[in-house]
């Protein structure tokens, strides 16, 4: 016998008569009557920075006073092609082992916790929030919803290879539980709150 | 590790009690943990009904596993990804070999898995010619240290930053005696990021597999899982069987759980959902068994299957936080720890259910309701029935049994000599009496209060006015 | 309304005066209270090392001691914790079932049975409550700090009318003792451990006293406390609650 239908035969066996069905969602409260501050508070507590924008030439300006232009920075947002370059998507991903600062757009926000959700459309490659020394975020400020219920429900059936919730730069505290930015990933995150 | 004897929980933890400053560290460190756990849970108004969400979920899953397991390979393989199953320890550790084989490939890097510290993985690739290297940055210390995790989350939180200082200045040439926690954690960022760019398969856990999906997700603050999955040609993941839950839209329960229950934190920095391989690469999932359908049959102890793996019974557990990781001499220690481990091997792991007073606390910090501290009480039972306490402890017992079970025996044995103080077992089995070590036994009274009742009490005195 | 005076073995033999403090408490408290004579132990110590199957005649004692009365009151939460969870009896199960229900732990048989809200009393000194982890968390006499859930207090609502008594609020307050049971020999270094820390917080607050519902506990930490000859004293919240002279 192969060890799934060996595995598969234990557990039938063992397994208990149904104990419970599946809870109702619906009634987790996702009441929050200010989602937008709640978002900036969370996002500002877990090591990032939001900045508010009314459009793209706001965001562009913020980079050219707060980047190097010198060093690499990529993104897959057309509007920003005079600051980011958008021709890396097919790239080896190894290939952005050099890259200052990504800048990419999100689905939308959770303000209980300030995650953001990307997935393949919006990250040009899996690996380019993860590999680049900074990270700079965009999202509308009409899509931040208040739980991860609503996340989900948001999300629903989506498509997609590979998503990922982003919340703060990287960080590790394994050294004395002392909070160091900048573990793997990102050292730091700035989520533009566009209008 | 799996090879060296084991050393009994209340021994490793007397050893570790010699050091009064490093085990108030050690204390104090878990207990701010705690704290920031409190304060954030505290926050979400309807916390409990979270919990109590997520642990029928979870009984839902237990009752269905086989069915939602089918559906999970089905979807995932739909989804491109190859799907593996592993009885046990060694079927897992010749799959993940066989892979590396395959590929040809002599080196990996590694995210955390505690299911790959179950299955003892890396001195098994080691013995293959396998170069693994953990990237996690606690897990990144201990392997460079030669020491298993102390601690689920928070690997390497027995070690102080001196001790870190010293193994990186040994391995990575850091400067001697810079303790400075940025500095040292940018070294290891360093030497980690060559080795994520020059590794073709990388290994991670799996923290929630989805049956309606096919999806995994993994859950990770430093961003390592992803570095090393987003960089190789294969990503393999392995998961316990129990990773399972029914449903995308239960991540919502357990995503808002887990990092609050963990470390405080409103969620991971990265919740990554790993559905397709990219295009002309590999991922391959191996399901795991290694004694969990035993424990799903066992009617006292499945529900230990629940466990997310946050950590937080640790953090509370007052034993824990003042024995240290290591002591529990198990993958997983603390609680939960307690009541997996008897299941792997009921003999070498006979000792981790006693090693708790039972207070409790852990089974109200489990953000799936698992009834750690009954459980507990429960493998006691078992373990002794099994034959597995010293026959010393069973003859003291038996004697206070027969004793308790007899008023008259038990009032000239109380009147001789406080029977149940002098008869608590481990006193017979030591010369010395463990209760005077380090306390004073109490005062002897003049009487019992069963003499002062004869003469004083409302009937007593009744009859004297006769 | 009879009351079965339940008095834990230890308390009989080296703690009598817990055991006077409660029955005369009792009694002032309107009931009429009575000690079984052939009492011994409830058999949680040997159930919690593991051997649960040798309690049986405990049981039966019990069950023998205690049948009859409307309700069976007890100066720990941690025994009447064991028989709530374990007392059972093959041969009158349904006995033991009722018995189950009618046994109470002294706080709470005052604030939910005898509706009493608070108890007049006389205690002028700074006073720590340990509260004891069989009592909160298994018979819930009092919120739990893990828990997101409104506060409350049992014993200490108890407190509120007794003169000159000082409650400090501790740091963790509701920490384990380290006491266990068999677990105090059998892992001395991590009991003696968590005594002391247990204590340190009580010193942090300068407390004269350390109080609680557990004298199994307040023993552990008494020995401790001896042995380091700290002023500070434990005394049961029964002769707290039991300090009014008639």
């Amino acid at each position: 016998m192969s060890s799934k239908e060996d595995i598969l035969k234990k557990i039938k066996q063992n397994q208990p008569a149904l104990m419970t069905e599946l809870p109702d969602l619906n009634l987790l409260s996702s009441d929050n009557p200010d989602v937008f501050v709640t978002y900036k508070t969370v996002l500002k507590n877990i090591g990032g920075d939001p900045v508010e924008v009314a459009n793209y030439d706001e965001i562009i300006h913020y980079i050219k006073s707060n980047y190097n232009l010198k060093k690499r920075i990529i993104t897959t947002i057309p509007e920003l092609s005079e600051i980011g370059s958008l021709d890396w998507t097919n790239d080896d991903p190894h290939s952005l082992q050099d890259v200052e600062l990504n800048i990419l757009k999100a689905h939308f926000g959770v303000a209980e916790n300030s995650a953001l959700w990307v997935t393949d459309d919006v990250l040009g490659q899996r690996v380019s929030p993860f590999i680049a020394q900074y990270l700079a975020i965009i999202v509308h400020k009409k899509d931040i919803i208040a739980t991860m219920h609503q996340a989900y429900e948001r999300i629903g059936n989506q498509e997609y290879g590979f998503g990922t919730f982003i919340a703060g730069p990287s960080k590790t505290a394994d050294i004395e539980q002392s909070l160091v930015l900048g573990a793997h990933g990102a050292r730091g995150l700035i989520v533009f709150l566009l209008d | 590790m799996s090879s060296e004897k084991t050393i009994e929980h209340s021994e490793a933890a007397a050893r570790f009690n010699k050091d009064v400053e490093r085990v108030n560290w050690h204390d104090e460190t878990l207990w701010f943990v705690r704290e920031k756990r409190d304060k954030s849970a505290h926050q979400i108004l309807d916390w409990e009904l979270l919990r109590e969400t997520a642990s029928k979920i979870k009984n839902n899953v237990l009752s269905n596993i086989h069915d939602y397991l089918l559906e999970f390979e089905a979807n995932a393989q739909k989804n491109g990804i190859i799907v593996h199953w592993a009885a046990d320890a060694k079927g897992h550790n010749e799959i993940v070999h066989s892979i590396m084989a395959k590929h040809d490939v002599k080196q990996m890097v590694k995210s955390k898995s505690m299911l790959t510290e179950e299955c003892h993985l890396n001195d098994y690739l080691a013995e293959k010619g396998i170069e693994v290297i953990d990237s996690d940055l606690g897990e990144y210390i201990v392997q460079l240290r030669k020491e298993p995790p102390s601690h689920i989350v928070l690997p390497a939180i027995h070690l102080k930053k001196e001790d870190v200082s010293e193994t990186f200045h040994e391995h990575l040439g850091t400067e001697k005696g810079n303790i400075d926690p940025q500095y040292l954690t940018e070294s290891a960022r360093l030497s980690l990021r060559d080795t994520f760019l020059t590794r073709k398969v990388a290994l991670t856990g799996v923290n929630f597999a989805i049956a309606e999906t096919g999806e995994i997700v993994v859950c990770t603050n430093e961003g390592n899982a992803d570095m090393g999955a987003h960089l190789a040609d294969v990503h393999i993941a392995c998961m316990g069987f129990e990773k399972l839950i029914p449903q995308r839209k239960h991540l919502g329960v357990f995503l808002r759980l887990l990092a609050r229950s963990a470390t405080g934190q409103p969620i991971t920095t990265f919740s990554s959902h790993f559905k397709k391989p990219r295009d002309g690469k590999e991922i391959h999932i191996v399901i795991v068994d290694n004694g969990r359908s035993t424990q799903l049959g066992r009617e006292d102890f499945r529900n230990s299957l629940k466990c997310i793996r946050c950590g937080a019974c640790m953090n509370t557990c007052p034993v824990y936080r003042r024995s240290g990781g290591h002591s529990y001499h198990n993958a997983v220690a603390g609680p939960i720890g307690s009541i997996l481990a008897p299941n792997l091997d009921m003999s070498k792991n006979a000792d981790l259910p006693f090693a708790s007073t039972l207070c409790g606390s852990c089974t109200n910090v489990c953000p799936v309701k698992i009834d750690i501290h009954d459980q507990l009480y429960k493998w006691r039972q078992v373990l002794v029935k099994e034959g597995h306490t010293p026959t010393v402890k069973t003859i003291a017992m038996k004697t206070m049994s027969t004793v308790l079970a007899n008023p008259t025996i038990f009032n000239i044995a109380g009147k001789s000599g406080r029977f149940v103080m002098k008869n608590i077992p481990g006193l017979v089995n030591n010369k010395m009496n463990k209760w005077y070590d380090q306390r004073e036994m109490p005062d002897v009274p003049e009487e019992s209060f069963r003499e002062w009742y004869k003469k004083n009490s409302r009937e007593a005195k009744a009859k004297d006015n006769e | 309304m009879k009351i079965g005076l339940f008095i834990p073995c230890y308390v009989d033999q080296f703690y009598p005066k817990v055991g006077i403090a409660t029955y005369e408490l009792l009694q002032k408290l309107g009931c009429e209270v009575h000690f079984p004579m052939g009492q011994t132990c409830c058999g949680q110590p040997m159930a919690n090392s593991g051997y649960q199957y040798l309690t049986k005649g405990c049981d039966a004692n019990f069950i023998a001691n205690f049948a009859g009365f409307d309700y069976i009151v007890c100066p720990s939460g941690s025994c009447v914790l064991h028989v709530k969870e374990h007392l059972h009896d093959e041969k009158q199960e349904e006995v033991a079932a009722e018995m189950r229900k009618k046994v109470f732990e002294l706080t709470e048989f005052i604030t939910d049975i005898l509706k009493v809200d608070s108890i007049d009393g006389n205690f002028p000194y700074r006073v720590g409550m340990h509260v004891s982890c069989h009592g909160q968390r298994g018979l819930k006499l009092s919120q739990m700090t893990e828990l997101n859930a409104p506060f409350f207090s049992k014993p200490e609502q108890l407190l509120h009318n007794i003169k000159g008594l000082d409650l400090v609020s501790l740091s963790r307050k509701d920490e384990c003792c380290g006491f266990g049971g068999t677990f105090c020999v059998t892992e001395e270094a991590v009991s003696v451990k968590m005594g002391q820390d247990r204590i340190k917080d009580h010193e942090n607050h300068q407390v004269d006293y350390i109080t609680g519902g557990d004298m199994s506990c307040l023993m552990h930490l008494e020995g401790i406390l001896k042995r380091q000859k700290s002023p500070i004293k434990t005394i049961h919240i029964a002769e707290i609650l039991n300090s009014l002279e008639n």
